[in-house]
């Protein structure tokens, strides 16, 4: 079988069709292969959840993992026990969001100032890893003495949890540029902030995202665990869970863990489209590849 | 309407737009990239170096540009301002082919509706006009060199210093881009220093041909080209271009010491 090719005028290059276009145009046409297989791992995952439910463990076990159409029922279609859940998951929300407000905005000016000059860097660095390193369980106690048992003590912890990735991550970024943009700028003269505003920072950006979606995430885990240890206050998700595990209501507790990861795994998502909206137009990345 | 090549003296005793007089650079780490080197560029005039690879050629265009500083001699540039093409591109992939082409100008902080003009004009004569919206991704190599030219043109400068544009791309889309160079040069007039490794693209460009030898580098020998512009591609076939072009080459071969 022969294939007669025209080939396209030598200088000229077809534009590229945008990279989304072309995996939205796949995905309508096999609507079907993009759904049906994830739905059927997910049937596979509640069958194992009832296999273990009701296969591996007897009755009076039964509680140590009840069936999905339990927890269903005694988490979210009770209307006290899903107003409790959703009031805890709505303050671990807002905790998360604070958090990780505070988190973006320090992290990147900590990063940009660490990027002017060596010596801050190696100065600040230091500070920035015992931040990573350091243990919550031991940090908990003493910002509840300092900063008491509410809200800020709660932010205060998920700031440290997530602020890492911000700040490393922007670095990275900031310090990539290589150094024939860098000679472009300095032949015309770029002031230090024109570079920072023109160059640096946009070409920062895809690491930036991923920093963010690092921190999106590591934001909800601080806010549930700073939560956890506190142990008093306001009920986040992290009190409930371990109130649920001392009263030995796992239905509830179940629905408090589906509750938090899908706090996650929404926060993961909505970076993830950000990244796509804002660096997929020119970066790899940030699903600016064609690979469906 | 032909274009005789200038001279390499300028009888009017117009000041040259770029003169190097007993430049030499020593490196931190105690290289000697430069030695005693007289390069003279006349207004008008398309001087290219070639040489042997580290032979300072880059080095020389950065102490033209001011990247890179001289440690001995003198340099002179008389020109307004002075345009750099490298052998990247050098394009910022955020910014659309317009964008890229405001660049320069923005820098320069000229007013929003000075740097439309002068881009749109630029990115005209280099034939991407169709392009414009798209970002550098969509573009294939010889594209982006134009982009990257585009972007020079538009602060007019007098000086243009080239670092091996071409070297990154097929022979094809090098010899068109030749062409277009040409054309630009032509109507443009400005001065040009260029930098190469192909003896052909260098007498088919230039007025004059340099040749250095390796480092330390210092100026071997300097040809006269003398062919009227506008040049044809078939000029690469022609007997008198091919004597210029192998003497050039003998005397780079002999500088390979």
């Amino acid at each position: 079988m022969s294939v007669e090719v025209q080939p396209a005028s030598p200088d000229q290059q077809l534009p590229a069709a945008p990279p989304s276009q072309l995996s939205r145009r796949r995905g309508r046409s096999n609507w079907l292969g993009f759904v049906v297989p994830p739905f059927l791992v997910f049937l596979a995952f509640l069958g194992l959840w009832y296999f273990v439910s009701y296969g591996l463990l007897t009755a009076d076990r039964r509680f140590l993992v009840p069936p999905p159409h339990a927890v269903v029922q005694v988490a979210f279609l009770d209307t006290v026990n899903l107003a409790e859940l959703l009031d805890a998951l709505w303050l671990s929300t807002k905790v998360a969001m604070v958090g990780l407000g505070i988190a973006i905005v320090l992290g990147t000016a900590l990063a940009i100032l660490m990027s002017q000059a060596r010596w801050i860097e190696r100065s600040i660095w230091p500070y920035a890893v015992v931040l990573q390193c350091v243990p919550i369980l031991a940090i908990v106690p003493v910002i509840g003495f300092w900063f008491e048992f509410g809200f800020r003590s709660r932010v205060i912890v998920c700031v440290i949890i997530a602020l890492f990735p911000m700040i490393a991550n922007t670095l990275f970024g900031l310090q990539s540029v290589d150094a024939g943009h860098h000679d472009l700028f300095t032949l015309h003269g770029a002031s230090r902030l024109t570079r920072l505003r023109k160059l640096q920072f946009p070409a920062a950006l895809p690491a930036v995202f991923v920093g963010l979606r690092t921190s999106a995430g590591l934001a909800v885990i601080g806010a549930i665990v700073g939560d956890f240890f506190f142990k008093q206050g306001e009920p986040g998700v992290g009190i409930l869970i371990d109130l649920y595990r001392a009263r030995l209501q796992t239905e509830q507790m179940f629905g408090a863990l589906i509750l938090a990861s899908l706090l996650g795994v929404v926060a993961f998502w909505i970076f993830g489209y950000l990244s796509r909206l804002v660096v997929g137009g020119w970066h790899e990345s940030a699903g600016g590849a064609a690979s469906g | 309407m032909n274009v005789p090549a200038e001279p390499a003296v300028v009888p009017n005793g117009q000041a040259p737009t770029l003169a190097f007089a007993g430049v030499g650079k020593t490196f931190a780490d105690g290289t000697v990239a430069l030695s005693d080197v007289d390069l003279t560029v006349a207004p008008g005039e398309f001087v290219t170096i070639v040489g042997p690879s580290g032979c300072g050629k880059s080095t020389l265009l950065r102490i033209a540009s001011g990247l890179t500083r001289l440690s001995g001699g003198s340099m002179r540039v008389n020109s307004g301002k002075v345009g750099y093409v490298f052998q990247d591109a050098t394009l910022l992939p955020w910014r659309t082919v317009q964008g890229n082409v405001e660049l320069l100008s923005e820098l320069h902080k000229l007013p929003r509706a000075d740097r439309r003009r002068r881009a749109d004009e630029a990115i005209k004569l280099v034939g991407l006009s169709e392009f414009a919206g798209h970002r550098p991704r969509a573009l294939s190599g010889g594209m982006r060199m134009r982009v990257s030219l585009a972007r020079s043109l538009t602060l007019d400068p007098e000086l243009f210093l080239f670092d091996e544009p071409f070297g990154a791309l097929d022979e094809l889309s090098r010899e068109r881009l030749n062409d277009e160079l040409q054309q630009l040069f032509v109507s443009q007039r400005f001065a040009a220093l260029f930098v190469t490794h192909s003896v052909t693209e260098a007498v088919y460009l230039s007025t004059r041909v340099v040749v250095m030898s390796g480092r330390p580098g210092r100026i071997r020998a300097d040809f006269e080209v003398p062919f009227d512009y506008p040049r044809l591609p078939q000029l690469r076939f022609e007997d008198r271009f091919s004597q210029i072009a192998g003497r050039v080459s003998r005397c780079l071969r002999g500088t390979d010491v």
